[in-house]
């Protein structure tokens, strides 16, 4: 059985996740904020990481910041957006080295909190707003960054097929904003965006590494005061309608090698009963190195480097990636909708079953090995606001028959094909 | 069987050189699942001019072949090695650098059956005509894919703007041409001279018990055998002095321009304490000079001349190395300045002792940090191994650094002739 001490407890409106472990050399504190996915206000949050990152009161610039975190033994801070469903999630982490390996005793646990908090809860504000001249700097930086997708192909395919796939619903916003949406914002407006991400979104506070509980307990209660009460209603992405007919879209770029995604619905999300049993589907199908796709697809036709597939846990997506040549695509195409009627026809072994059993418990063993793994796993349960702990979802892997990964495999549907291929082709 | 205890880290390392050579390392990690084992040969892309396992002459191979030869010890006459790995619960995987062959796995179930694979799989080739004429079209792929990368190319013609000779300037997959010439009698002939025991290392982390997987290890070498090797005679010569090209400019399509100024290595032949007393002494330097909480990023930052892909790096082993310092901009000739004015004036202001310290004391931070990761302790200790230093040493070596220590450094590698600066622009601007 897995030994997973976590103690869960509600503290100023948020949710605590305390791991008390000595395995690891530091401590990691990790706040995840979280709302629903919306259009007016994506770009918005997509920045408020970056701007928060810019300077607070105490440290009223980047510069004095990164300083700071020097001098705490290289604490680290950093921060990010994601996409979960269809929900739309603030991460800010921050690691300390665990104060018994140095040489001078400090207690780095409560500076680290004390700048957590601030950097989320005391940004430098200047006119009753954020700074312009940070605001200006992050808007320009994103921008950047959103256009340099474009520099990776693999990355930009994704995008793309995101987009085409889910138009009209709210997961194809991508969790790092819009360019289209920058020029109009401005420091007030990201401001209140703000506001109302420290009043409504849902906070939850992990704090993992050895560390004396009541001493924790005593620093969150002193810095942690405010009167929160988060908004907590939706689920965690809307449901997938049947699909009518698939989508077929070919994009021209100045590229060497084409790039094929497939893009399914599982119509299965993590508080479904056939959720362990989809992902022992995904991993006879492209999971792995030894799943069918990459057999068939790299190992029998050496059509390509890589041909995978990953699974998305809160909207049901199914994603076949592969990098090929250009005059291939019908092959490969071909190939990838053959082994996903293989998985639904049950043309697999017992043995497959098994072994990919083994390897999805070996996969979330290793997660947990590490501080973010662990509360990567541990926050589906937030996001989907269904209890599935870490040790049942791997009993549940145990329990997986033949029978229930082609129940999972026959709910596939095929909704559409990217190619992103060369200018001439 | 030898343990070296490391008490400031808390951390035993049990080690044993077997019989045939073969170095074992294996280092017990208290709760965690996972084991994790790296088997790594002593042999990369720049060994490609050297006198094979029992003959007298040297020969040149093809470029690339290092790593084809890491996709190709994947098969045998059974099939695909992936999926014995996948039967014991494990996830297996492989990479090629300039210096290093390393094969690994990490599983948290049937450790000892899984750590006997990877020695024999890895102990055992099997290579015909058919299965590396088939490699070569996955291979081509893959380079195809790295083509459409612009920080690869960018990072690969650095790098080759900074070498004449040095075979470090070559992508360590090689190109479609010279992997096209690759046979099979080459592929034997790399396997027999480099993956010889006394060339390899093998490291074991995670969930262990060091005496009981000794033994396994130790029985599951004593029923193999190797013929006798007496050392490898590589005839690739170190390259230092002047940047072979000091400025260069690529183009293909990108969003946003790259710049990345070099430096190349003026003394490549350090090793063991030197070695790595050099290397910290630079990584934390450049960190001061260059990374998010100094003066630079600060001025850069806040202009709109980097973002967040702006980095820097020390790379050192045996032969070569260089630092490279830049990313996106669409400022390059004022980032460009920058960086130079940088180094400039670190050298004539020197560094006062506090910076250094918090400069040092950060490295101390992020050097815990990455023990957490058992990827990390078993590919750098072998790296370390390899240059004839240990990586429980860092912790000491950093507590023991100065201000000094970091000048005298920065005034021996950043030097005006050991300098490139490469550009990438699209190639729809002019």
């Amino acid at each position: 059985m897995v030994e997973l001490q976590v103690k869960t407890r509600q503290h100023a409106g948020m949710h605590l996740h305390l791991w008390e472990t000595d395995k690891f050399k530091t401590i990691t504190f990790l706040l995840m904020a979280k709302a629903p996915l919306q259009e007016q206000n994506v770009t918005a949050r997509a920045l408020l990481p970056h701007i928060l990152q810019g300077g607070t009161k105490t440290y009223d610039n980047r510069k004095k910041l990164k300083q700071k975190l020097d001098d705490m033994y290289g604490a680290t801070f950093s921060a990010d957006v994601q996409k979960k469903g269809e929900q739309h999630v603030l991460t800010f982490r921050m690691d300390i080295a665990a104060e018994r390996f140095l040489s001078d005793q400090t207690s780095l646990l409560q500076e680290a909190l004390h700048v957590m908090h601030e950097v989320v809860y005391d940004p430098k504000i200047e006119n009753g707003s954020f700074s312009n001249v940070i605001v200006d700097q992050e808007k320009r930086s994103l921008r950047q960054r959103i256009r340099s997708i474009n520099d990776d192909k693999m990355r930009l395919a994704n995008v793309r097929i995101t987009e085409e796939m889910f138009k009209g619903e709210a997961y194809a916003l991508p969790a790092y904003g819009r360019v289209e949406d920058l020029d109009s914002l401005d420091s007030k407006q990201i401001y209140s965006v703000y506001k109302e991400m420290l009043q409504n979104d849902r906070f939850d506070l992990y704090v993992i590494g050895s560390f004396d509980d009541s001493k924790l307990m005593e620093t969150i209660n002193a810095l942690f005061k405010e009167d929160r009460q988060p908004q907590e209603s939706t689920k965690a992405a809307a449901p997938s309608a049947p699909v009518k007919e698939v989508k077929i879209v070919h994009d021209h770029q100045k590229v060497k090698q084409g790039k094929l995604h497939m893009g399914y619905r599982t119509h299965t999300s993590f508080d479904d009963k056939d959720y362990e049993a989809a992902q022992v589907a995904n991993g006879i199908f492209g999971g792995f190195p030894s799943s069918k796709l990459f057999t068939n697809v790299r190992e029998k036709e050496s059509l390509a480097y890589y041909a995978a597939s990953r699974i998305e846990s809160h909207k049901g997506v199914l994603m076949v990636m592969s990098g090929i040549e250009f005059d291939k695509y019908e092959r490969a195409v071909e190939i990838i909708n053959e082994q996903a009627k293989a998985m639904q026809d049950g043309d697999f072994t017992e043995d497959d079953v098994e072994q990919t059993k083994g390897m999805l418990i070996n996969q979330a063993l290793e997660a947990i090995d590490t501080p973010r793994g662990f509360a990567e796993l541990s926050y589906h349960e937030a996001v989907a606001r269904f209890s599935r702990s870490i040790q049942d979802r791997i009993e549940g892997i145990k329990k997986v028959t033949k029978k229930d990964v082609v129940r999972a495999a026959k709910k596939w549907e095929l909704d559409t094909i990217y190619f992103l291929k060369g200018e001439d082709e | 069987m030898k343990p070296l205890e490391f008490k400031q880290l808390e951390e035993t390392l049990y080690y044993e050189q077997l019989d045939n050579g073969l170095d074992v390392y294996i280092l017990p990690k208290h709760g965690f699942h996972k084991t994790f084992a790296t088997f790594t040969t002593n042999y990369g892309s720049v060994d490609n001019e050297f006198i094979p396992l029992g003959r007298t002459e040297p020969i040149k191979v093809p470029d690339g072949i290092a790593h084809f030869l890491e996709h190709k010890m994947f098969e045998s006459e059974e099939g695909d090695v992936f999926h014995t790995f996948g039967k014991q619960g494990a996830s297996a995987n492989a990479f090629t650098s300039f210096t290093r062959t390393a094969y690994l796995f990490s599983s948290t179930t049937n450790v000892n059956k899984n750590v006997e694979t990877l020695l024999d799989f890895v102990q055992h080739p099997y290579f015909t005509d058919k299965t590396v004429e088939k490699e070569k079209g996955i291979i081509g792929q893959e380079i195809t894919m790295y083509d459409d990368n612009p920080d690869w190319r960018a990072y690969f013609g650095t790098i080759e703007s900074m070498y004449e000779k040095h075979p470090v300037k070559i992508d360590i997959a090689g190109t479609i041409p010279s992997i096209s010439k690759i046979t099979k009698e080459d592929l034997y002939t790399c396997y027999e001279t480099f993956y010889h025991p006394s060339n390899m290392l093998l490291f074991i982390v995670g969930a262990v018990d060091p005496d009981e997987m000794m033994t396994l290890v130790r029985e599951n070498q004593r029923h193999k055998t190797f013929p006798e090797s007496k050392g490898i005679e590589r005839r690739v010569d170190p390259e230092a002095g002047k940047a072979d090209q000091p400025e260069r400019v690529i183009t293909m399509p990108v969003q946003t321009p790259k710049l990345f100024v070099g430096f190349k290595e003026g003394n490549p032949s350090r090793q063991s304490e030197d070695l790595l007393k050099y290397e910290l002494s630079l990584n934390v330097l450049l960190d001061l000079m260059f990374g998010p909480s100094s003066e630079a990023y600060e001025a850069l930052y806040d202009a709109g001349y980097i973002d967040d892909s702006f980095a820097f790096d020390f790379t050192a082993e045996k032969g070569f190395g260089f630092s490279i310092i830049g990313g996106d901009s669409n400022y390059p000739d004022e980032l460009q300045e920058k960086i130079e004015q940088t180094i400039e004036s670190f050298k004539q202001e020197g560094l006062s002792e506090p910076e250094a310290n918090r400069a040092l004391k950060k490295k101390i931070g992020s050097f815990l940090r990455a023990l957490n990761s058992p990827e990390f302790i078993a590919n750098e200790f072998t790296r370390y191994r390899f240059n004839d230093m240990n990586l429980f040493d860092v912790l000491p070596m950093l507590e023991s650094l100065s201000a000094k220590d970091l000048e005298s450094v920065l005034h021996e590698h950043f030097v005006p002739e050991a300098k490139t600066v490469v550009v990438v622009k699209d190639d729809k601007e002019q």
